[in-house]
């Protein structure tokens, strides 16, 4: 025992010291002798780490997992579990960083992977990877997923990803060519990241278009490239896996099999990491942070967590959300909010806010306080509007003194005969209607008052066109939740709050731009982002963007949300990672002796 | 007797028709969405085909109708065709598919059944056995220390919900003592001694919940039919005949307080198979409650329908079967 650990703390030390080494290579010859130095610490890692000799890893999703192919789900859910067995070409590491994955590198213009108009790129595939029924993993089979998610009548949840793309070509069975229409100057969307893996050709030939939720055997276990194979899978119930005897690394996985289980509540699946030692890892701990204080002292199991791109913002309804104006109502034909349309109204709101109280009531270790809309990667974060990070009830009070909102006898504000007093409307959960009582409070400050309501989740973010209750159609005057984005890229996203994205009853209330915020300066921003390739230039645009929307008011930024999972301190080398399955890298998880 | 079955049967196929169409339309009322739980990331054009390849684009009424063809003709015939091997026509129809795994609802249904059978199943079970000597006892000694302390244990058991027992237990028997697991391992094959072990631990905690909430229902049942039954003449008449107490009781008094008890019992039959959805939950009991509930919060309608209709069909059937039983037990009443 003693002896092994010392052994690992070796290997340990000297693959730190190769991955500096790594990290500061310059010239060719070193990489040679490196990869003889590598090749010989496999070797000798085989003598301690190898193949199936952890046992079984547990795993705990309180929301049970109904598919395993990620195109017919969409799921979170489903697709964290999937990427145990099937992989994208390209990963996002643990820090945002574009990892090859079933490629041997990433394309860039300087690699000439990219082309010079941008309007292509070429992925070589890592040769000698196999699927898990033994046949070679071909640019076949990167060809066929996209067909396959672009089939007509299919209903592939992934479709946006492959906006754009005019064609996906084998060039030869390790090359994949795929072309864009225009000029793609963030290229990587396609095949990039836990979204979207390969799934085998073989496996899915007939499943195609509306063929595709038929294939059950196929849709519940589908044959992957990744470390562990589908063994039996009980949809909405447990998954069981075992190690993938083809997996192109000799000595990994070290557990033999998982099994994740699905179902329960975020805090009984806390408890069973945490509390009773029953599971070894268990996803999205929601749940109050003095709960998790109090179960942690079992010391069992820790937390972790990590940082994407989820903001929880209260969006401000630029339109008029009044009842009588019946169809037009929260539109833009509608007409202005009569009290939200001024810009101090809007500041105000924003400054009476305490982020930190409500960061340290509903979140703890799962959330930061921001006023960014685009809060990561690092190099997108902004601090141009951190004047909203420190709360200031007499400035607000100020502002909107000045802007001649007198306070009446009821310690409303009002002004023309309109009154401060907002629907503020969110989805039932109860850190967010603890969120929304503190709010209340802090308005009530300054002479705005509100009225609360809450939304199941289900129907809020349905987006049934015959509800009236839906986030999209946003019949209320403030509302509050969480939006992100995929990947490291924010163009997409910020060009939600493009002017032609607004809702209305002529879209079938279809747009994402819920504030219904409309500035022809910032379209001017996006439209520039979308034909930039420098990475420092797309940075500089985005930022300039996000700070325009705070700026503005479209909406009041309030907690950077992270992901908080747990996992049993017996388990070692998770790396949290929000911006790419969770399990991304179950294949380097071992358990301690 | 057998008229009336028959006559009762063939109402039973219209009630259950419109029973169909009305959870059909409540559900298609309800403002639910299958694609509520969707990350936001998912644009809308996406969303619109997503609904599109689950049928969603269908006026409600042609989607009842294929439904209702699915569950009467299709799926019966994939039954016959499985247990005879004979294929009907080419073999390939549409199935009632869950739209959350997109897989056969039957499928789901017959995966799930056993657990739900075993754990609610062997919690009813526990339940009559304990209820009806803990009534009989309370009743013939009324107002004694076992009453007493019969009718608290039974009133609490009744009123306290499963899922704050459930809980309970759990931080009791599996955080503090840790006795018994929290979790049922779904996966677990019982084919030797240990395997067995661990099969009953983790079914203690679940079946006890749902036993102590059975019992007290049951048992109160029991104890005031008995009650009304002890003070009837014909047990002081049998008394008076020198009829021995312990027969008083279990022959006379005992059976025909039982006849409206099994009526009582017949009737919770459907609630086995309905699962006990809260306590599944808790517990992670793969079972039909559980199935049920996740369906519910995903709005997978199909599954929904499907199972929510099945248990109607129970509830009808042995509503049916408590009546036919009633007649049989008690001889003066005719249905003809």
């Amino acid at each position: 025992m003693g002896m092994r650990a010392a052994d690992e703390a070796r290997a340990e030390a000297i693959s730190a010291k190769i991955i500096l080494i790594f990290k500061g290579k310059t010239m060719k010859r070193t990489k040679i002798l490196l990869a003889g130095t590598v090749a010989a610490l496999a070797f000798a890692n085989v003598a301690h780490a190898q193949r199936g000799t952890d046992g079984d890893l547990k795993i705990l999703f309180w929301q049970a997992v109904s598919t395993l192919n990620p195109y017919l789900s969409g799921g979170t859910k489903e697709i964290y579990s999937a990427s145990l067995t099937i992989e994208p070409l390209a990963r996002y590491d643990e820090t945002g960083k574009l990892t090859p994955w079933l490629v041997t590198e990433i394309p860039t213009v300087d690699n000439g992977g990219v082309a010079k108009d941008m309007k292509s790129i070429t992925w070589k595939l890592k040769p000698g990877v196999k699927w898990s029924d033994g046949s070679a993993f071909t640019a076949e089979d990167v060809v066929f997923t996209w067909q396959y998610c672009t089939a007509p009548d299919g209903g592939c949840a992934q479709k946006a990803q492959f906006e754009g793309i005019t064609n996906v070509e084998a060039v030869d069975p390790l090359t994949v060519k795929v072309s864009f229409a225009e000029p793609k100057y963030y290229p990587y969307g396609a095949f990039v990241g836990a979204q979207q893996p390969i799934i085998q050709k073989a496996q899915f030939k007939d499943c195609v278009g509306a063929k595709a939720p038929g294939c059950t055997s196929a849709n519940f276990g589908p044959i992957g490239t990744g470390p562990f194979v589908v063994k039996e899978f009980k949809p909405n119930d447990v998954i069981t896996f075992t190690a993938n005897a083809n997996y192109r690394d000799a000595a990994k996985p070290a557990f033999a099999s998982v099994t994740l289980k699905g179902g329960g509540d975020a805090a009984s699946a806390a408890r069973a990491v945490l509390e009773t030692g029953e599971y070894d890892y268990a996803w999205n701990m929601q749940v109050e942070p003095e709960v998790l204080a109090t179960m942690l002292k079992a010391g069992k199991g820790t937390l972790v967590t990590a940082f994407g791109t989820q903001v929880e913002r209260i969006n401000l309804n630029w339109t008029n959300p009044d009842p009588k104006l019946g169809d037009k109502r929260s539109t833009v034909e509608g007409g202005k909010h009569p009290a939200l349309s001024d810009p101090a109204v809007r500041k105000a709101l924003s400054i009476a806010i305490d982020r930190d109280i409500i960061d340290e009531a509903g979140y703890g270790e799962a959330g930061k306080p921001t006023c960014n809309i685009v809060p990561a990667p690092d190099a997108y974060v902004s601090t141009a509007n951190d004047w909203c990070l420190k709360q200031d009830i007499e400035g607000a009070n100020k502002l909107l003194d000045q802007a001649g909102w007198k306070k009446g006898a009821d310690g409303i504000r009002a002004k023309d005969g309109v009154k401060l007093s907002f629907l503020y409307q969110t989805s039932t959960n109860s850190v967010r209607q603890g969120t929304q009582a503190l709010v209340k409070d802090w308005w009530q400050q300054i002479g705005v008052a509100s009225e609360l309501r809450n939304v199941s989740a289900s129907v809020f973010f349905g987006g049934d066109p015959a509800s009236p209750d839906t986030f999209q159609k946003f019949y209320a005057d403030v509302e509050m939740y969480t939006n992100n984005f995929d990947g490291t890229d924010p163009e997409k996203y910020l060009a939600e709050w493009l002017c032609n994205k607004i809702p209305s009853p002529a879209n079938g209330w279809q747009g994402q731009n819920i504030p219904r915020y409309c500035n022809p300066e910032y379209d001017k921003i996006i439209a520039e982002l979308s034909k930039t390739a420098d990475l420092g230039k797309r940075a500089e645009l985005a930022k300039k963007a996000n700070d325009m929307l705070t700026a503005e008011g479209a909406h009041i930024p309030l907690i950077h949300r992270g992901q908080i999972s747990s996992h049993s301190v017996k388990l070692s080398g998770v790396k949290m990672n929000a911006w790419d399955s969770e399990l991304w890298n179950a294949a380097d998880w071992s358990r301690k002796k | 007797m057998f008229t009336y079955t028959i006559r009762r049967l063939m109402f039973a196929v219209p009630t259950l028709l419109v029973i169909s169409f009305v959870i059909f339309a409540l559900l298609d009322l309800a403002p639910n969405d299958p694609l509520g739980d969707l990350p936001l990331t998912i644009p809308p054009e996406v969303r619109e085909q997503i609904r599109a390849s689950m049928g969603l684009d269908q006026p409600f009424l042609i989607r009842y109708l294929l439904w209702l063809k699915q569950f009467f003709i299709n799926e019966p015939l994939n039954i016959f065709e499985q247990m005879t091997g004979i294929t009907v026509g080419d073999g390939e129809r549409m199935r009632v598919l869950s739209w959350a795994t997109r897989s056969p609802v039957v499928d789901l249904i017959v995966q799930r059944m056993p657990q739900t059978l075993w754990v609610v199943g062997m919690a009813y079970l526990f339940g009559v056995l304990i209820a009806i000597p803990v009534g009989v006892i309370s009743a013939y000694r009324q107002y004694s220390i076992f009453d007493q302390i019969g009718t608290f244990v039974t009133m609490v058991g009744y009123s306290v919900p499963t899922f704050f027992t459930g809980v309970v237990l759990i931080v009791i028997f599996s955080s503090y003592l840790q006795w018994f697991p929290s979790i049922y391992d779904t996966n677990l094959v019982v084919n030797d001694w240990s395997s067995f072990v661990q099969q009953v631990k983790q079914m203690v905690l679940p079946v006890t919940v749902l036993a102590l909430y059975n019992a007290s229902q049951i048992a109160r049942f029991v104890r005031a039919s008995m009650l009304d039954n002890l003070s009837q003449d014909y047990v002081r008449t049998a008394r008076a005949k020198g009829v021995k107490e312990k027969a008083v009781l279990l022959v006379h008094v005992l059976r025909n307080s039982l006849i409206p008890v099994v009526t009582v019992i017949a009737l919770g039959v459907p609630t086995i198979f309905s699962g006990a959805i809260i306590t599944e939950q808790i517990f992670r009991v793969n079972g039909l409650g559980q199935l049920l509930i996740t369906a519910v919060q995903g709005a997978d309608i199909p599954l929904v329908q499907t199972l929510t209709f099945i248990f109607a069909v129970l509830i009808v059937l042995f509503n049916l079967i408590a009546d036919v039983l009633y007649g049989i037990l008690d001889p003066r009443i005719r249905y003809d």
